[in-house]
């Protein structure tokens, strides 16, 4: 890609951006939230047409002016969020769009199920064709996209994020996968924040930032300090500081809680638990052990069949998401576009939700929109989101920004407890540093903090105490300064005594 | 967090605020814009009509034209057409908002009608200044009963308020129907008695003599409150914040602590309310009694206008005047072209809206990103 440029309203998203990728390699595309990453991939995709400059494949100037141009030129992209169909079956939602018939009439899906298989073993990706979609674990649906993308031939992949959503496992399992695919001669792009996998899947890094490319290295001259230096411009903290805990009487405590999952499956079963004032709780566990769940009964979204919850000793069981929030609840939910922001609203509505219906920013009836602004503007210079415009609708921003969107809303409700999932999912390493700070001086002020996140090394860092979810239940609560994640990896597998 | 260089997006005060003005006008340019690059092109086609069928387009738009906008009489009867047709609009606007699809309006505007007209000839002793209200209360209290059977039912059961509004207009016209011809029935007609003499508004001919012969009355500024209100609802009071989060993300809505179930419950008690105004124009200010089948789809040609309008109270009401000038607009044309040829040019302005959404959205977007380099 060379010199290609891409304005949206009020942002240069691609500022004349040359991208080089060799065949046969994994390139890795790193840079802040709204560097711009995404948007150049959605260019080379067909999503987007570049204002200027243009894209060359194998050395021929191309003219890629939808997906289906970018397919048949060899080119895929597994986006971050996933086009499946849940209702389908694998083999046919990977057909989909390229169904093989027979006798140019009846769909052959028995011919699509032998070459799914066939692609499937040589490129490990164990999926079978048959299970309907919505059966499958995250990690599954991601490696389905993936074959969808071989399946119409190509030769060039685009993964954007795609191991935010992936427990460490999948990630591991994810790269061997790739691997494989670079033996087999297939060029893979691949966006993330998180250096470490840089080091450990890519060739090659492009560093953006700000729209632009600041650098191009090659993975084993570099290291992750230098990247992050590229990246921001400065030094970044890895690790956070932080004190010991000063924790105080309990604030959350849940009873024996039994509730069902989304498909009316018992999730929890009779899980306990305490967050004192004044501590982080960090839950630890293989995603799918009751979490969503967990975290959805505590914010009111989902009620328990029974068992009881207690907010500063007073039972609050079954309340509803508003009496939670006035209570001095906060929330950051795992998925950001489903849960935590409406897409259409604008950057400062969303600010505002969940706080709208009270002072400052509403009296018995009606909004305050000088309030709403106050709050927006302080909301977006103090967490740094980009750009900086309250009137901004909240779905143009890049997916970090949203990210720090919600989060800034949540801490700023001062609450009394904070139910933190997966914070720091798709924001760049100098968010993560700052948000990860922001939860422990949260915890300082003597808030309540409980973090859910399939992020061990984010979990082992932040917390006081560890409780390891497992089959429904906190199978074993340990202080965070005592354990490592070979121990945490051990419990999570259900390998422990179950403790109250 | 602490960036060094911040001259990329992150604007400076004075910034932020050109920005603000900057966007506002964007979105102006794309809501008002659409639609009436979208009429020329309805007009355009329906040149082509006029034209075959031996016509002169030329003549023919200028007739129409002449007849509806060029004296008060014929403006009279466009904005006599419209009232309607606001109030319709703006119900089915604001169930849009909420993510509702209230195709019951019709329903919802004869349960209204039928009770502002039973209130207006059962409560004949009652003065002019408690009667008036009372009546207006009583049909948008009756249209809001309506609304809410359907509302309920989705939020109690997960039905789907389409299929319930649809079930509701054949109940209603039915029900209303049956009490028109065998409760309350004046012999050898299918309309009520007339409303107490106190229970009728004024038509603006009263008050504005170059309207004479033209049955427009009072119900319009109802109709434009209306609208006013509906627009400060939505945008300035957080119960409308909470029905715009709803429609727009259910999901985020409850997260934010939105009720859902009494908001779907709400938003459909509102359109019908609004809905169940028409029977003010069609009762109090124009036939002074309930007629059955009066409002001949009024309650669905407030889907096109709410469409056209893009769901917005002004919108509702520039679409609402459209929508009037082609109705009457047809009569005044009848006699050289067929009114039918005005019912396929109000279909083709409903289809070029809904493909220019699209179209000319794209447009648009590519012509702002050029002005703006
Ligand atoms: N559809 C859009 N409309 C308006 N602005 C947009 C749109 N898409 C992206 N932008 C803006 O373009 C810039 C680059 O966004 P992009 O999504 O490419 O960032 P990114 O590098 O992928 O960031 P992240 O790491 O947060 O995902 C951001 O400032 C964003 O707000
Ligand atoms: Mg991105």
């Amino acid at each position: 890609m060379e010199g290609v440029s891409k304005r949206f309203a009020l942002v240069k998203a691609n500022d004349s951006v040359n991208l080089e990728v060799e065949r046969g390699e994994i390139h890795a595309l790193v840079g802040e939230n709204g560097a711009g990453k995404s948007t150049l991939m959605r260019i080379l995709y067909g999503l987007y047409r570049p204002d200027s400059g243009h894209v060359s494949i194998d050395g021929k100037r191309v003219e890629i002016k939808s997906p289906s141009d970018a397919i048949s030129l060899g080119v895929g992209m597994v986006h971050q969020h996933f086009m499946l169909i849940p209702q389908l079956s694998v083999a046919e939602n990977v057909v989909l769009g390229s169904e093989p018939s027979r006798s140019g009439v009846f769909l052959d899906l028995a011919a699509a199920s032998r070459r799914i298989e066939e692609l499937s073993r040589l490129f490990a990706l164990s999926v079978d064709p048959r299970p309907q979609v919505d059966k499958l674990s995250v990690g599954a649906q991601q490696r389905v996209e993936i074959l969808k993308i071989l399946f119409r031939g190509a030769e060039l992949l685009i993964l954007d994020e795609p191991t935010a959503v992936l427990t460490p496992q999948e990630t591991e399992a994810l790269f061997v996968i790739l691997r494989k695919m670079r033996e087999q001669g297939k060029t893979i792009l691949f966006i993330t924040h998180k250096l470490s996998e840089v080091m450990a899947i890519s060739d090659r890094v492009t560093v953006m930032r700000r729209g632009g490319v600041v650098g191009v290295v090659a993975t084993r001259d570099t290291s992750p300090a230098e990247l992050a230096m590229m990246m921001v411009g400065r030094k970044v903290l890895f690790d956070v500081e932080k004190g010991p805990a000063a924790p105080g009487g309990a604030v959350l405590e849940l009873v024996d809680v039994r509730a069902l999952g989304a498909s009316r499956v018992p999730r929890l079963k009779g899980l306990s638990l305490s967050v004192r004032a004044g501590e982080i709780l960090g839950v630890a566990g293989v995603e799918g052990n009751g979490q969503t769940e967990l975290v959805e009964v505590i914010a009111g979204l989902r009620k328990p069949t029974s068992g009881r919850v207690l907010l500063r000793g007073e039972d609050v069981t079954g309340a509803s998401p508003k009496q939670m929030l006035e209570r001095g609840v906060a929330h950051i939910p795992e998925d950001r576009l489903r849960r935590g922001l409406i897409a259409d609203f604008t950057v400062g509505e969303n600010l505002i939700l969940g706080s709208h219906f009270r002072r400052p920013y509403a009296g018995r009836v009606f909004l305050d929109s000088a309030a709403l602004l106050t709050n927006a503007d302080r909301a977006l210079r103090e967490f740094d989101v980009r750009p900086r415009t309250p009137l901004l609708r909240a779905g143009s921003l890049s997916g970090g920004n949203q990210q720090k969107l919600v989060v800034a809303r949540e801490l700023g409700r001062n609450p009394l407890l904070l139910v933190a999932a997966q914070p720091t999912r798709g924001v760049d390493i100098g968010a993560i540093e700052f948000i990860r700070r922001c939860l422990v001086s949260q915890r300082d002020e003597g808030t309540a903090v409980l973090l859910v996140s399939a992020d061990l090394s984010e979990v082992l860092s932040l917390s006081d105490r560890i409780a390891v979810i497992f089959g429904g239940r906190i199978v074993s609560t340990v202080d965070a300064a005592a354990t490592d994640e070979k121990e945490l990896g051990l419990l999570m597998t259900g390998a422990g005594r179950p403790t109250a | 967090m602490n960036r060094t260089d911040t001259d990329f997006d992150a604007t400076p005060e004075t910034g932020a605020a050109r920005q603000a003005g900057s966007v506002l006008l964007l979105k102006l340019g794309g809501t008002l814009g659409v639609p009436l690059v979208a009429l020329a092109a309805a007009f355009g086609a329906g040149a082509l009509f006029i034209a075959a069928i031996g016509q002169d387009p030329g003549a023919v738009y200028a007739r129409l034209l002449g007849g509806t906008f060029g004296d008060f009489y014929g403006f009279g009867q466009v904005l006599f057409k419209a009232t309607p047709l606001i109030f319709s609009g703006l119900a089915v606007a604001l169930a849009f908002k909420a993510g509702l699809f209230n195709i019951g309006a019709e329903g919802q505007l004869y349960v209204g009608a039928f009770s502002t007209a039973w209130v207006g000839f059962t409560l004949t002793g009652l003065p002019g200044v408690v009667l008036v209200p009372l009546c207006i209360l009583a049909g948008a209290l009756g249209g809001a009963a309506w609304g809410i059977i359907p509302g309920y039912l989705k939020a109690r059961f997960g039905t789907h308020e389409v299929i319930n509004t649809i079930m509701l207009n054949f109940i209603a016209i039915a029900l209303t129907g049956y009490l028109v011809t065998h409760v309350y029935f004046i012999p050898e007609t299918i309309h009520t008695p007339r409303v107490a003499a106190q229970a009728q508004i004024p038509r603006l001919e009263q008050f504005w003599p170059a309207f004479r012969g033209s049955p427009v009355n009072v119900s319009l500024f109802l109709a434009l409150a209306a609208a006013a209100l509906v627009y400060v609802f939505l945008w300035r009071t957080k119960q409308g914040f909470e029905l715009r989060a709803l429609g727009l993300n259910p999901w985020a809505a409850e997260y934010g602590g939105v009720g859902v179930a009494s908001g779907i419950v709400m938003a459909m008690a509102l359109s019908g309310g609004l809905a169940g105004l028409v029977g003010v124009d069609f009762v109090m200010g124009y036939k002074y009694y309930y007629e059955q089948g009066f409002s001949a789809g009024v309650g669905f040609m407030g889907i096109a206008v709410a469409l056209l309008g893009r769901n917005h109270p002004l919108g509702v009401v520039l679409a609402a005047l459209l929508f009037g000038a082609l109705s009457y607009g047809g009569l005044v044309i009848n006699s050289v072209v067929p009114k039918e040829l005005v019912e396929i040019l109000q279909a083709i302005v409903i289809v070029a809206v809904i493909v220019g959404t699209n179209l000319f959205g794209a447009l648009a977007v590519s012509l702002k990103k050029r002005s703006l380099k």
